[in-house]
Order: structure tokens, then sequence, then C-alpha cells
């Protein structure tokens, strides 16, 4: 899944459910499609990794 | 011969008019700016004297056409003071967001209501995994960037084990960017190996307190100071676009010149959502190319940097920046946005027949 993966319900940008669209190419997903909670990201040089509480590891570059 | 001037643009394509704030710049006469150019390049070059803000003045007053003949002066000053080489950096948010601090442009801040969730100091073996990840990318410095006032204690403790462990796995030089420093902690850094300490200025005194009220430039000037008198690299960065005159651009050049650092990362301001600063617009390309190439003439012999909103910013004149000045750049992603990738960076370097190493400062 990508930063801007429209796969679930939530936008991973904004969080809302009936977002149409605001992610920015180069930001890695911050809410959970699945759920909207906010997500715990990493961002290294090299990648990024993204955990929801709920749903676990959500995306990984 | 007529001239069809109402071609139809495309609708992916993004418009660069004058941003809201950018100076109207009246034309010249051709010989009066070239006059300016000419005497920059004597003082830069022949004399080997920095300018003065009044002459940078009169050189950020040149209109748009002129750009391209500050750019090429730029690149050739780079050349003289600093040689061909280009150095290579990667940043990592060892610790992210819930920082008390109130600095508009960042969505780090536990103020602002941003996307970005607190987290805390990732775990040694992440830290040394970015390290690599660095390493492999040709990167020569790897700076460790926490999102704090200052370090605290146990922070110190953290820092002080990495710092040597990340050289030692990996050979990096390796910088650190923790805040405001004590002068105890500015010595125990120095005496741990940090390599260069970053803490940016950002924008001119006079325009500071419109985008920080938690702390004051000269909160941070002394910070500044301190880590020069402990005997680390210097680096201090600006952000440009955050509302600032072109006055007070110059203003912050001068007051860089006589701070000294050896480091200077150029960031424009990617507009973060949730900040107070998330809705203005990038600066454009061509002006970020002006400013580029100003700081190179104002700061001849400093390592200046691609920091971030560089790809937000500059789009395809990626390559432009690097013959307008800049001699460093942060490859890969930033603090908490993606940058494009390193391979492009390296390639982009290779086609530019500039040589990637370590770099140190002769300002």
């Amino acid at each position: 899944m990508d930063a801007t993966s429209d796969a679930g319900v939530h936008c991973t940008s904004c969080g809302a459910i009936s977002c149409s669209g605001c992610a920015r190419a180069l930001d890695p997903p911050r809410f959970c499609p699945d759920c909207g909670r906010r997500l715990t990201v990493a961002v290294t040089p090299g990648g990024y990794r993204a955990h929801c509480r709920d749903h676990g590891e959500l995306a990984h570059s | 011969m007529s001239v069809e001037t109402s071609l139809p643009i495309p609708t992916n394509v993004t418009l660069s008019p004058p941003r809201r704030g950018e100076p109207e710049r009246p034309s010249i006469d051709p010989s009066e700016a070239r006059a300016r150019i000419h005497a920059a390049e004597s003082a830069l070059l022949d004399e080997r004297r920095l300018l003065t803000g009044e002459e940078l003045a009169g050189l950020a007053a040149l209109p748009d056409d002129h750009v391209t003949s500050l750019a090429a002066l730029a690149h050739q000053v780079r050349l003289a003071w600093c040689g061909p080489g280009v150095e290579v950096e990667g940043i990592l948010s060892a610790k992210t967001g819930g920082c008390p601090e109130d600095c508009h442009f960042c969505s780090q801040s536990s103020r602002f209501d941003t996307p970005v969730k607190a987290t805390p100091f990732l775990d040694t073996d992440e830290v040394l995994q970015a390290a690599e990840e660095t390493k492999a990318s040709g990167a020569t410095e790897f700076c460790i960037v926490l999102a704090v006032r200052g370090p605290d204690e146990r922070t110190m403790q953290r820092i002080l084990e990495l710092v040597p462990m990340v050289q030692e796995r990996t050979g990096l030089n390796v910088a650190v960017s923790a805040g405001l420093l004590t002068e105890d902690q500015a010595r125990r850094f120095a005496g741990a190996g940090v390599h260069r300490y970053n803490h940016n200025l950002e924008t001119a005194r006079s325009f500071f307190p419109n985008v920080v009220t938690t702390h004051t430039w000269e909160e941070r000037e002394a910070t500044c100071r301190l880590v020069l008198d402990h005997g680390m690299e210097l680096c201090c960065g600006a952000l440009i676009g955050m509302g600032e005159s072109d006055e007070q651009r110059i203003e912050l050049l001068t007051e860089l010149q006589e701070l000294g650092p050896t480091e200077v990362p150029l960031n424009f301001l990617n507009p973060r959502p949730g900040t107070p600063l998330g809705g203005e617009q990038p600066v454009a390309a061509w002006e970020a190319i002006r400013w580029i190439a100003l700081f190179r003439l104002g700061l001849p012999g400093v390592i200046l940097r691609y920091a971030g909103g560089r790809e937000v910013t500059l789009r395809e004149l990626q390559s432009m920046g690097m013959t307008s000045g800049i001699n460093a750049l942060i490859v890969g992603n930033y603090l908490t946005t993606l940058g494009r990738s390193a391979d492009e960076d390296l390639q982009m370097l290779s086609d530019l027949r500039m040589p990637v190493g370590a770099l140190t400062g002769v300002l």
C-alpha cells in the first residue's frame, strides 16, 4: 500500500470518510484506512513504516 | 510573423506565477544589472571578500530575467570557494512529534492539530538500521534529529550512547539536532564526537516572532554560539517562504555571515496541514533559484545544502539548483515527509559531473 491508497474507508491523509482525496504525493499515510485512527509512522532515510494500534502494521516502503 | 500566445495549457500543469508576498521587481537598465553582477563577481572571485547587505539587496532586486546570470555567478563562486564536490547526508527523526514549541511551520508541534502522531525515541536497532540505509545511499553524514525544545538528561544519555555506535558501525560522520543546549550539554556532545550540530535560525531576527513565540531568536543564536565555542561544526539553516520580505532574507544572510556556520541547509516551506502556515503557497520555483543563488553569493564558503521542501518547490528544476550554488543535499526522506529517491539524486550528480564526498566549509 502506498501513501495515496484509497483501498480503505478512511482517507490515509486526513482520516475523514468523505474525503475526495487530499493525499499528497510525498506524504506517508497518517491515518488507518480501516478505522481512521492516527497511525504511528516512522520515516527513515530509505522508507517508512506505519502502524495502527488496532490493525497492526499497515504500510511500509 | 505572428506568434500564437493563447495556446491552451494542459490542466495537469501547475502554473508558477508570482506568489503572494513576492515583491514586484521593476525592470532596470540592463547595463545597471550587469554592473551589479560584475561588481559582485569582482568582490567574490578577485577580492575574495564577502558581499555587504547593501550589495546583496541590489542583486535581490534584479528582475526575473537576470536570475540565470545570478545563478551562473553563484555556481562559479561555489567552485572557486568550495570546489566541485557535493556532500550527501541522510537524516532521521529519532523522536517524532509532541514538541512543546510552537514553530508555525512545523507539523511536530504539540500545539497544533496535525496528522503527525507523537512517537517515542526509536530503538537503538532502528537508528542503526537507518544509518546503514544512509551509508548505502553513498552519504558521508548522518543526522539524528529529535523534536524537542532541548534534550533532557535521558535524551542526552541516549544520544551520547548512539553517536559512537553509529560512527563505529557505519563510518559516517554523525550530526545531531536536539534543540536548545546548555553549555554543559554542548560540551558533552563535543566530547562524544558529535561532528556537526544542527540548530537553525530559520529566519531573520526581525521576522522570527511572527513564526515562533515559545522561544526567541536570541536563544537560538546562543545555542549556535555554544556549538562553535565547543569546537563542533555548526549547521545553521534557513526556511524560505514563511511570509518574510526580501529585506528580511538579506537580514538573515548578514546574520549568518556574522555567525559563521560550516553548513547552511536551505529549506523551502512545504505547508503542512494543521499548522498556522498550512495555507501558504510554496515558493515559486524561479524565486527559489534566485534565493539559492543569493545564499551562495552571500555565503560563498559554506556547505549550502538542499533540504526540506525542494521537491515541492523546485519540481523539475532540481539540477538547476545544483548549478546555482548548492553543494550538498539531503538524500532520501525527510523528518515526516518523503523525498525523491536517493538514486535519482545520485544520478543527477553523476550527470552533472559533481563528485560526492565529505566537505568542510571555509567561511
